[in-house]
Formats: structure tokens, C-alpha cells, sequence
């Protein structure tokens, strides 16, 4: 009884006593959820034009990242070092589409999922052999991100929000908001989808299979960049940070794997949950649910929609 | 019967020509020593037995295999291969034997997608939605409806493809290959599975392609009856080898295909 009532009952009871905490977990939830959403839209980029799962989105993130501090490091100005950053992403694209896509057109989608782990250990590799092993301090204010918080009066209590995470959130939604037009409404955009589909089919009308897989790795490290600027942000740029990757797969669990905006409501669900869980459900456990419950509600969720929230419901004729 | 030499037909031009071309996919020789023309606005049709090289033939053709001798001439243009990219640019479009469509979206993005080569206006115009960009989506739009109303599809063209008939997919596919305003169709078995009633349905189609756009088209195809009613001139191969050549009537005639298709007493 006492367990039931501290499952179903107290945790409401906190919410409602003191309601700035609620406010101030859900705003942190939702910045969290942001940032995944960030991650699982590079995966979903690549997973649209190529339904390939790529492994290396985790790693193009630190390389990407890695780049630019690195960069800046070796003084070059902040800005000079995004765009040359932006080129070096570019490079990478071409490179990819010359030496790991087009040996292996019209193999099954395992073989390239198998070549995106050879792509993560590579850039491991080159990434260490270039910049060093050890971390490093993103260079934030040099690029003009705003620090601070603004901390507001509401509810009886203080709600901090952190401007950074504002401008994570803003940049975030204008990236979506743009790959979303670019997908659906545009000549490559729909190119990209057809490519997805068939490869044969593609070819057939004129779609040149090298020009959209440099444009979906390019726009895929575009997001890395991005992603890899905001999260570093927050904590470090280091190697370590490779193993957020494996947070966007919940977020692709439940957005859908071909779905920009689904990547974007998965994110911010998954991000929500976690931290509402832990702050009101955490102490029930012991704390420390955070690391596991975003793959509980996914997993609940492939019980019910395997398609994810905004996958597209593909029926198999046989 | 069809009049033999269809609307452009008599004046005899060549569209595309093979010459002794050859594949062989390792030890097995898909096509041997083939050489064929099609002439502009005729209706050529490739027929034999199972596994006689007609699909190799048609991917050659669009550039999908390479062979290893023999030339292609397309346009007064002569090459040993063609690439997929060059074709479609050159104006040659095609349907597939086992429809290859793009099943996540609808007939009418898939149609729309037949269109690609044809737009030009940049990407920041598109993205936008706004300006030229917008004039031009505006006018492909149009032409794409025109195909739908041509080809009676107008109630499912927000349908997603994966979700249709077969019949009904066959018509979005050869939809997609008329977006592309081709020279010369491919059609890959574009009857293959149907019942009596889409066959005429399709048969009227390509007949109406080949009068109303003034198409070139060759197909593939295994109902007799409808090759002889549709076709100009008929090629047959066996084996990977040309063994006839020539308007229905004579192919019909012809012992070499008597044989290949009934068998021959040894």
C-alpha cells in the first residue's frame, strides 16, 4: 500500500506543492530533449536517403566539433574556423560517397550498415592522430553564444533558464524547420526520398546517386556540427561524447526513423520523461534512472507503434 | 493489327541501334553477337522464351549493365556503354518487370519525381516556396496532372504507392517514365500479372503514348496476342541469341521461333 501510494500518489502531491520545480524540470527536460532530437536528426537524414543506420553520426559529432576547437586552437579566429570547419565537413562527405558508398551501390543495407562502424573507427583514429586524445573547451563565446541565465520569478520560487539552452532550443527548431521544407517540398528533397526507395528506380529517371549522398553526408555532418557545438557547450569536447549517439536511438524509436519532426517530438518526450522520472520517481529506485529510462519508454513504446509516432506505415504485400 | 510502321515509322530513322553487342555474367552469356535497330515512333517489341536475354537487353540499353562487345548508338551517337544518368538525360525512360517504384510516397510525388531532370530552379527559390522556383513547381504540377488525367488515375494520386493494386502500380510507374517526356519508352513486361481487362486497359495506353506524344517505345512482352496487335516490328531472342527480326506476320512464320517457343523434336 505504502508503495503504491508513493508510485501513483506522492510524486503528483510534489508536483503540485511546489510548482516552480515542476517548471524548471520540465524546461530542462525539454532542453535535453532538444539536443537528442539534434543527434537523431543526423541519423534520420541518412536513414532517409540511404535506409541506412549510420553508425559514425556519434563520432562526426566529436569530429566535427573537434575540428573547430582544434582549429581554433591553432590560431585561426572563431568564425574563419566554423566556415573552414563547414568546408572540412564537406570534404568528408565526398569522401565517404567516393570510398565507402560507391563500391557498394545496390548491396544490401547491412553491408553499409557494416561500413558506417568501419567509418566510426577510422575517424576515431584520424580524429586522435590529428587533434590528440584529450579534451578540450568549446569555444562558445568566441562564437558569439550567449552565457548567462535568466532567471525568472513565477510560482512562488525561481525558474532559471539558461540562455544557451535557449539558443539550442531556436537553432534546433530553425534546423528542423528548414530539412523538413528541404525534404518534402523541394526537387532534391524528393530525390533524396526516391534514392531511399529504390535505387534502380532513381537511377531510371536521371537522379544521380553521387550528388545526393554528398548532399545527405554533407547536410548529415552540417547537423553534427551543430550538435556537437551545442553539446560541447555544455560539457567538453572529447571523445567521450560519442556515446550520446546511442541516446538518439530511443528518439528514433519513437519519432520514426524517416521523420524530421518525429525526430524533434521523440527528443523532446524522451528528454522530458527522463528528467520528470528521475526527479519524482528517481529516489523510489535509488536515483540514477536516468541512464536506462528513456530505452524502457521506448521499448514500451515499439509494443504499441512500431512505426514510431510519425514513421511512415509501410504495408508488405507477399 | 496494327498498320505496320505506326504514324512516324515510315520515314525510317533510326532512334537507337545495337551492334553485335554481348554481356556475360561470368560464365553465363546473357546476350551473344545481338545487333537490332528502333526506329523513330515505331512500337518494337523483344520477346522469346524465359531467360533468352530481353531484360539484359533493355538494361543495356538504359545503361544498367555494360557489355562487354559490341557498341550502342543512340541519337547518331555511337558508344560501348551507356550510363543510367545518360540515358535518362538523352531522353530513353523505363518501367521495370517487378514494378520499382517509390513505395513510401504518393502516385503523385512519384510521378513528380519523373520531372527531376526537368527542374532547374536553385535550391534557395525551392526551399523558400516563393519566386521562380514557385512559377516552375506550378507548371510541372500541371503536366504531372495532365499524365494522371491521361492515364485515369486522378483518385489515388495521394495514395501511398506501397498501398495500391499492382495493376494500379504499373500505371503509376509508366506515369513516372511519361513525366520524363521520353524519346524512347522501355517497357519491361508491362502487362505481366494483369487480368484480360488492365491488359486492354495498358494496351490502349501504349498505343495512345506512341500516337499522342509521338513516343518510340520497346517492350517486352510475353501475351502473344498482345504483341501482335501492338507491335510495328518484333526481335526475338533465345538464349541470348538473335534468331528473328521483322514485322509480326513474318516473325510468326518464322520456324527458328516455332521452334524455340514449342520446342523441336531431336
Amino acid at each position: 500500500m505504502d508503495l503504491l501510494y508513493k508510485i501513483f500518489f506522492d510524486p503528483f502531491v510534489q508536483m503540485g506543492a511546489a510548482p516552480d520545480l515542476l517548471v524548471q524540470t520540465l524546461w530542462e527536460g525539454l532542453v535535453a530533449g532538444v539536443l537528442y532530437a539534434l543527434i537523431a536528426l543526423g541519423f534520420v537524414l541518412i536513414f532517409k536517403a540511404s535506409g541506412v543506420f549510420n553508425f559514425a553520426q556519434g563520432i562526426m559529432v566529436v569530429f566535427a566539433a573537434l575540428t573547430l576547437v582544434g582549429l581554433h586552437e591553432r590560431g585561426v579566429p572563431a568564425y574563419i574556423a566554423l566556415g573552414l570547419t563547414i568546408v572540412v565537413m564537406f570534404g568528408l562527405a565526398v569522401a565517404i560517397e567516393r570510398v565507402m558508398l560507391r563500391p557498394l551501390v545496390n548491396q544490401p543495407d547491412i553491408i553499409l550498415f557494416m561500413a558506417t562502424f568501419g567509418l566510426t573507427y577510422f575517424l576515431i583514429g584520424f580524429g586522435q592522430l590529428v587533434f590528440g586524445g584529450e579534451s578540450k573547451v568549446m569555444i562558445a563565446n568566441q562564437l558569439g553564444l550567449p552565457r548567462g541565465a535568466y532567471d525568472i520569478k513565477m510560482l512562488g520560487g525561481f525558474v532559471s533558464f539558461q540562455k544557451i539552452d535557449i539558443a539550442a532550443a531556436v537553432i534546433a527548431s530553425l534546423m528542423v524547420a528548414a530539412l523538413a521544407v528541404f525534404f518534402q517540398k523541394t526537387r532534391i528533397g524528393r530525390a533524396l526520398r526516391a534514392v531511399a526507395d529504390s535505387h534502380k528506380a532513381a537511377l531510371s529517371v536521371g537522379i544521380s546517386l553521387e550528388q545526393i549522398w554528398i548532399v545527405v553526408w554533407f547536410a548529415a555532418g552540417l547537423v553534427a556540427l551543430t550538435t556537437g557545438i551545442m553539446w560541447g557547450a555544455r560539457s567538453e569536447v572529447s571523445f567521450a561524447l560519442e556515446v550520446i549517439a546511442l541516446k538518439a536511438l530511443p528518439v528514433l524509436i519513437l519519432g520514426g526513423f524517416t521523420s524530421i519532426p518525429g525526430a524533434i517530438v521523440g527528443g523532446v518526450i524522451i528528454g522530458v520523461g527522463e528528467k520528470i522520472g528521475e526527479f519524482y520517481w528517481g529516489p523510489l529506485f535509488g536515483s540514477g534512472i536516468e541512464t536506462w529510462l528513456a530505452y524502457v519508454i521506448a521499448l514500451i513504446f515499439l509494443l504499441f507503434r512500431p512505426q514510431g509516432l510519425f514513421g511512415e506505415r509501410l504495408i508488405e504485400r507477399i | 493489327m496494327r498498320t505496320p510502321g505506326g504514324p512516324d515509322a515510315a520515314a525510317g530513322d533510326v532512334l537507337l541501334s545495337v551492334a553485335n553487342v554481348s554481356l556475360a555474367f561470368g560464365g553465363v552469356k546473357a546476350v551473344s553477337d545481338v545487333s537490332f535497330d528502333i526506329r523513330k515512333g515505331e512500337i518494337r517489341a523483344i520477346i522469346g522464351p524465359n531467360g533468352a536475354g530481353k531484360t539484359s537487353m533493355l538494361n543495356i540499353i538504359n545503361g544498367f549493365y555494360h557489355p562487354q562487345q559490341g557498341v550502342i548508338n543512340f541519337k547518331g551517337e555511337t558508344r560501348s556503354k551507356m550510363r543510367p544518368h545518360d540515358a535518362a538525360h538523352g531522353g530513353i525512360a523505363r518501367t521495370f518487370q517487378n514494378v520499382a517504384l517509390f513505395r513510401g510516397m504518393t502516385a503523385l510525388d512519384n510521378i513528380m519525381v519523373g520531372r527531376t531532370l526537368k527542374m532547374h530552379k536553385n535550391l534557395f527559390w525551392q526551399l523558400l516556396r516563393h519566386g521562380p522556383a514557385m512559377t516552375e513547381e506550378v507548371e510541372h504540377r500541371r503536366r504531372v496532372e495532365e499524365i494522371i488525367d491521361f492515364l485515369k488515375i486522378q483518385e489515388i494520386r495521394r495514395t501511398p504507392v506501397g498501398r495500391l493494386p499492382y495493376g494500379l502500380q504499373k500505371r503509376v510507374e509508366l506515369g513516372r517514365a511519361l513525366a520524363m517526356e521520353p524519346e524512347l519508352l522501355l517497357l519491361d513486361e508491362p502487362m505481366a500479372g494483369m487480368n484480360m481487362e488492365e491488359k486492354e486497359d495498358m494496351s490502349r495506353f501504349v498505343l495512345d503514348v506512341n500516337e499522342h506524344y509521338g513516343t518510340t517505345i520497346a517492350l517486352i512482352e510475353h501475351d502473344m496476342g498482345v504483341v501482335m496487335d501492338l507491335s510495328d516490328r518484333v526481335v526475338v531472342l533465345d538464349h541470348g541469341i538473335k534468331i528473328a527480326d521483322g514485322t509480326p506476320d513474318e516473325v510468326k512464320k518464322n520456324q527458328a521461333v516455332i521452334d524455340a517457343y514449342l520446342g523441336v523434336a531431336h
